[in-house]
């Protein structure tokens, strides 16, 4: 995952709407990509965005073609429909620490710092994570994790059965 | 008394031939995709009339399409042909937000006696050209308005209303749920005007397409409430045909109930108000 950080995406991102959080906090999370025996198969387009009740949902990563020149690659994304709906078409892509390329089959690691990038630091509450995978001439599937965050420690995982594997996160301070 | 009948009934016969679509089968506008992402897109839209939606067995929309882009300036309309079956178009997305793209018909038909014999207003005539088109002289002066909208609404990006501005002028749809947001399981709320005015009463017939593969139409029967509003819940993705008319012909202008045989005030005797528009519906 590159990540570009950027000190004026975090103040943009980062204000207002999770406010209070004081203390860097981490949350990593792992994204299996499955290897799928299909005739063409494109890596899929992965959105990963946190939601919290009340609260604008947050983008913190998406994959997509963006190495197409003019930006083609960004007309696909509404596909990954759910993202689109709820964050993705409230964004500009390609955005500074937001978007990636593409990700072959494998283990993803994602390490995120809240405050930082487009990881906005999470206040306690109820929060809900949710990736989202898109194949071209694919399928779709979406994997939700919903954890507690006390301000100390949290944990969550899940798994698809088409388009995602096995999706896990940690999130401490 | 004969003699009135005997117009109503050419009235009838006009309306059939002028816009045969509002009666006899369905007017369509189906777009190729009604949300994209991205700054630059084209759609394509199909625009006929059919029994079965949205399924091509009868005759093009003909009518030169009109595009309103999210500034709410007017758009262009590409690659315009008729077939027998359909009509094509293509409009080139560029701006950010929601499209509105249009076959609207606001026309007066009607007829008029003059040297003892009758004529019928040329087709074509408007509410502004009416008095032009009828002959000084001109008696039994009898006209029915139509004004028909039939509309899609595209969106690239998020979503925008400034192409929902009323132009108060026959029946117009003002989102309260955005149409380029609509998914299935969920309510959507729509409101109706009339000439600028929530209206009450109006019927709003809701067909998913596919129709050709199933027994059953599956329509959906609302009537707006006082505020003009209805709530559809959609039980499927996929594109669907609202229809929006009213349930009662509207009272009758100053032309009707005039003494027969001498000259008439001339003014709509009747008058038919229609919205339709193809909605998607996307899968949770």
């Amino acid at each position: 995952m590159q990540i570009r950080f950027s000190g004026i995406a975090v103040a943009a991102i980062g204000a207002g709407l999770f406010p209070g959080a004081a203390h860097a906090q981490t949350l990593e999370l792992t994204i299996n990509v499955p290897r799928l025996k299909v005739a063409e198969y494109h890596k899929p387009y992965v959105a990963v965005w946190i939601e919290k009740e009340g609260a604008t949902p947050r983008t913190l990563s998406i994959w997509y073609d963006q190495a197409k020149a003019k930006g083609e690659g960004t007309k696909w994304l509404r596909d990954v429909r759910q993202w689109w709906r709820a964050a993705g078409r409230a964004g500009k892509f390609p955005a500074d620490g937001v978007s990636g390329a593409t990700r072959a089959p494998g283990a993803h690691k994602l390490t995120l710092t809240g405050g930082r990038g487009a990881m906005p630091a999470l206040t306690p509450g109820k929060y809900k994570l949710h990736v989202e995978a898109a194949r071209e001439t694919g399928g779709r599937e979406m994997v939700t994790l919903e954890f507690n965050w006390d301000g100390k420690a949290a944990s969550a995982r899940g798994a698809g059965t088409a388009e995602l594997g096995a999706v896990t996160l940690t999130l401490k301070r | 008394m004969l003699n009135l009948r005997h117009s109503i009934i050419a009235i009838a016969a006009i309306a059939a031939v002028a816009v045969p679509t509002a009666y006899a089968h369905r007017a369509w506008l189906l777009p190729s995709s009604t949300v994209v992402s991205g700054d630059d897109n084209w759609i394509t839209v199909d625009a006929a009339a059919s029994n079965d939606l949205f399924f091509l067995d009868h005759r093009p929309l003909s009518q030169m399409p009109l595009v309103f882009q999210p500034d709410g300036s007017a758009g262009k309309v590409e690659n315009h042909h008729v077939g027998q079956f359909r009509a094509t178009f293509d409009v080139h997305l560029q701006q950010q937000g929601t499209y509105r793209i249009a076959i609207l018909s606001d026309t007066v038909l009607g007829r008029y006696t003059l040297n003892g014999e009758v004529k019928n207003l040329p087709r074509g005539t408007t509410r502004e050209t009416l008095a032009a088109a009828v002959p000084a002289g001109a008696t039994n002066v009898e006209t029915a308005e139509m004004t028909s909208r039939n509309e899609i609404y595209v969106t690239q990006g998020a979503p925008t209303t400034t192409i929902f501005k009323p132009t108060n002028r026959g029946i117009e749809m003002v989102p309260v749920t955005h149409p380029n947001d609509l998914i299935s399981g969920e309510a959507a709320t729509f409101q109706f005007l009339l000439d600028g005015k929530p209206a009450a009463g109006l019927t709003v017939t809701v067909i998913p397409g596919g129709i050709r593969y199933r027994d059953a139409l599956h329509e959906i029967t609302l009537t707006t409430d006082a505020s003009g509003k209805v709530t559809v819940k959609w039980p499927n993705p996929g594109m669907y045909w609202m229809n929006v008319t009213q349930g009662a012909p509207r009272e009758e202008g100053p032309g009707a109930g005039a003494p027969q045989g001498g000259p008439r005030p001339m003014g709509p005797l009747t008058r038919r108000v229609n919205y339709m528009t193809t909605l998607e519906v996307l899968a949770p």
